[in-house]
C-alpha cells in the first residue's frame, strides 16, 4: 500500500512529472515568501533601533582611580580616570597582552594609542568583556591572591576567567579574544563628555 | 451497567480506533520480562512532564513577562497567590527533577545498547527531545529576570555571536534588540510556554511510536522478536505492558514522589543548584555577580565552554568552547555507529568497554563539579583535561569497541 503510493511517480506521463515538479517549486517557494515576514519581525524593531541615543556625562566629580557606570544603548560604559601610576602599568605589561598595540578593529581611530583614549588619564570603554558578554570586575588592588604576584591591576571577568589591563586590552591566553570595545564619545568641554556620539552636532 | 459499557466501547470503536489502540500500546504490546531498577525513569520523564505543563499553565497566570515587572510578578506568586509557592517550586523542582530523569533514562540506553540497530531513529528522536528540553530550561530560568537569569542569558546568546561572519545578525535577530533586553524576556517566555512545548509534546509522541514499532530492548540487549511463540505469535519472553509494568511503574512514581516532595517543602533551592542564590537580586545590567554558573544541569557543558583558551588550527579559543559545548552534546546522536561491538549490553561487552564507560561518567560528574566553581589555573587544567577524557570516549568507541573482549550473548532473556 505505502510502496505503492510512494511508486506512483514511475507510471507518471513526462507532462505530469513537469506539472507536479513545478507546483512544489511554485509551493516552496510561497512557502519561503510567507516565513520572511515572520522571521523579519524578529530583528530589532524601530523603537530598539531609535533607543540608541548618546548619553551626556559629567565627569568633574570623578576623582583619580575612580570608576563611574553609565549605561547607554542597555550595556554598561565604564568611565576610568587612571592615576599616574596606573598609565605607568600599561607599558609594562605589554609582553602578556595578546594585542597591544590595537591593531583588531575594537575601538575609534582616536583611541587606538597605548592608553586606548583621547585623554591619556581617562578611558572610556563598555565594561563588557569580549568572550561572552559578562561585565567584567574592576580590580585594582596589586598582586591580589586570587590573581597573582604579577597582577598590577585591571579587570577580571568572574565568568570565565578573562583579563584586561587598565586600558582594557586583553590577555594572552584567556578566553576573550579581543580587547574591549571603546565606544565613539567625544568632549564637549573639560568636564562634560558625550558618550555614543563623535560630535556635538550629531545628537 | 457493564453492557451500557460494553456498547459505548463499541459505539466508539466505530468511530475512532480506541480498543484497538489500547491493545496496540498497552495490553497488548508485549516487553522484555527483565526490566530492572534503570527502565522506571521513561515513564517518570512523563509524569515530570505532565507536572511542568500543568504547574507552568497556572504560573503563566500571574507571571508578567515585562522586563520591569517579572521579577516582582514572580515574587507575588511565592507571596500574595495562594498556594503560589507550591506550584512554582513543583515548578523549578520539576525542571532539575526532568533532567535527572532523562540523564538516568540516556545513562540506561548506554549501559544497555538501547542505541543500537534497530533503535537507532528512537535515539535520535530521544536526543530531538533532550534538546528542546535544553532549550526549555534556558528560557524557562530567564523568564524571573533576576541576576543569574539575565547573565546567564547574556552568556548563552552571546555564544551565537561567535560564529563568523553571521553572527552579529545572528545575535540581534535572537535578541529583537542590541542587547538582552525587556524584548529577549518578551520573545524567550513565548518560546517557553508555547513554541516549544508544543514540540516536545510532538517529540514525545512520536518516541513512544517509534518505541512501540521497535519493541523495548532490554538488560541483556537481545530481541525478544526473535524467538516468538509459533501459536500466538507472541514473544516467549514478553509480558505485556498493562498490567505488568504499570504497576510496576506505579511503585517508581510512588517511591519518586516521595523524593520530589521532599525537596518541595525541604529543600525547594537545594543549596543554590536548583535555584541559585544570585537569581534572587533583580537583574542589573551593570554589573555580572561576582560568581556565575549555570544551574547544576549544564554544568559539564559549561566547563567545556571554557576550557579552551588558546586560538589553534586558525579558530579562536571563544569559537573553539562553543564548539566544543555543541559538539558535547550532539556527539551523542552519533552513538549508534560509533559502537562497533557485536554486542549491546553492558552485561556482555568487554573490559574496555566498561572502563571507557566509567571513565565517561567520573568525567562527567567532574566536569559538572568544575562548572560551579570560579575558574582557576587548576581547575582549568582539570577541566581540560577531562573534556579529552570525555571526548575520547566517543571518538575512540569505534576502536575500542570492536577489539573489545566480549561474553556471548545468551538466546533467551536471563532471570
Amino acid at each position: 500500500m505505502m510502496a505503492d503510493s510512494f511508486s506512483i511517480s514511475e507510471k507518471m506521463s513526462g507532462r505530469r512529472k513537469f506539472l507536479v515538479a513545478a507546483t512544489s517549486v511554485a509551493g516552496g517557494v510561497a512557502g519561503a515568501a510567507i516565513a520572511t515576514p515572520f522571521l523579519l519581525s524578529m530583528m530589532p524593531s524601530e523603537r530598539a533601533k531609535a533607543a540608541g541615543a548618546p548619553v551626556e556625562v559629567d565627569i568633574s566629580k570623578l576623582e583619580s582611580g575612580m570608576l563611574l557606570m553609565v549605561e547607554w544603548r542597555g550595556r554598561v560604559v565604564w568611565i576610568l580616570r587612571r592615576t599616574p601610576e596606573m598609565l605607568e602599568t600599561l607599558e609594562k605589561i605589554e609582553d602578556e597582552l595578546a594585542d597591544p598595540n590595537s591593531e583588531k578593529n575594537q575601538q575609534p581611530e582616536y583611541a587606538k594609542n597605548r592608553t586606548r583614549s583621547i585623554k591619556p588619564e581617562i578611558l572610556v570603554t563598555e565594561g563588557i568583556c569580549t568572550h561572552l558578554g559578562c561585565s567584567p570586575v574592576f580590580r585594582k588592588d596589586i598582586a591580589p591572591a586570587d590573581l597573582g604576584p604579577d597582577w598590577l591591576g585591571g579587570f577580571f571577568c568572574p565568568c570565565h576567567g578573562s583579563k584586561f589591563d587598565l586600558a582594557g586590552r586583553v590577555y594572552k591566553h584567556v578566553p576573550a579574544p579581543t580587547n574591549m570595545v571603546v565606544p565613539p564619545h567625544v568632549y564637549l568641554s573639560d568636564s562634560r563628555l558625550l558618550i555614543g556620539s563623535e560630535s556635538e552636532g550629531s545628537t | 451497567m457493564s453492557n451500557l459499557f460494553n456498547s459505548m466501547i463499541e459505539w466508539i470503536d466505530k468511530r475512532f480506533p480506541l480498543t484497538s489502540n489500547w491493545k496496540a500500546h498497552l495490553s497488548e504490546y508485549y516487553a522484555p520480562k527483565n526490566f530492572n531498577f534503570w527502565y522506571f525513569f521513561g515513564s517518570l520523564a512523563l509524569l515530570v512532564l505532565v507536572n511542568q505543563l500543568i504547574t507552568g499553565i497556572f504560573l503563566t497566570m500571574n507571571y508578567k513577562p515585562d522586563a520591569s515587572q517579572a521579577f516582582a510578578s514572580v515574587e507575588y506568586i511565592m507571596r500574595d497567590v495562594d498556594y503560589g509557592w507550591l506550584i512554582r517550586y513543583m515548578h523549578s523542582t520539576g525542571a532539575s527533577m526532568f533532567f535527572v530523569v532523562v540523564y538516568l533514562h540516556m545513562f540506561r540506553g548506554m549501559l544497555y545498547g538501547s542505541y543500537r540497530k534497530p533503535r537507532e531513529l528512537l535515539w535520535l528522536v530521544g536526543m530531538c527531545i533532550f534538546f528542546v528540553l535544553m532549550a526549555l530550561a534556558f528560557t524557562g530560568y530567564i523568564l524571573p529576570w533576576g541576576q543569574m537569569s539575565y547573565w546567564g542569558a547574556q552568556v548563552i546568546v552571546s555564544m551565537f555571536g561567535a560564529i563568523p561572519v553571521i553572527g552579529d545578525t545572528l545575535q540581534q535577530w535572537l535578541l529583537g534588540d542590541f542587547t538582552l533586553s525587556d524584548a529577549a524576556l518578551n520573545r524567550f517566555f513565548a518560546y517557553h510556554v508555547v513554541t516549544l512545548p508544543l514540540v516536545l509534546l510532538v517529540l514525545v509522541f512520536v518516541h513512544i511510536l517509534a518505541l512501540h514499532e521497535t519493541g523495548s530492548n532490554n538488560p541483556d540487549g537481545i530481541e525478544i522478536k526473535e524467538n516468538k511463540n509459533p501459536s500466538t505469535g507472541i514473544p516467549v519472553d514478553g509480558i505485556p505492558f498493562h498490567p505488568y509494568y504499570t504497576v510496576k511503574d506505579i511503585v517508581g512514581v510512588v517511591v519518586f514522589l516521595f523524593v520530589f516532595c521532599g525537596i518541595i517543602f525541604f529543600a525547594p533551592e537545594m543549596g543554590g543548584y536548583f535555584l541559585e542564590y544570585n537569581n534572587f537580586i533583580p537583574a542589573n545590567t551593570l554589573q555580572t555577580p561576582d560568581h556565575i554558573a549555570p544551574v547544576w544541569y549544564f554544568t559539564p557543558y559549561y566547563s567545556m565552554l571554557r576550557a579552551v583558551t588558546v586560538n589553534f588550527l586558525g579558530i579562536e579559543a571563544k569559537l573553539w568552547g562553543v564548539i566544543l559545548m555543541a559538539g558535547s552534546v550532539v556527539i551523542f546522536c552519533f552513538l549508534p555507529w560509533l559502537d562497533r561491538s557485536p554486542v549491546k549490553s553492558v552485561r556482555y561487552k568487554g573490559p574496555y568497554f566498561k572502563i571507557a564507560l566509567t571513565l565517561f561518567v567520573i568525567s562527567f560528574f567532574v566536569l559538572g563539579w568544575l562548572g560551579t566553581k570560579s575558574p582557576t589555573p587548576l581547575y582549568t587544567l582539570l577541566a581540560q583535561i577531562f573534556t579529552v577524557i570525555y571526548f575520547a570516549f566517543f571518538i575512540l568507541m569505534p576502536w575500542y569497541s570492536k577489539i573489545d573482549k566480549n561474553k556471548p550473548e545468551p538466546k533467551r532473556l536471563q532471570e
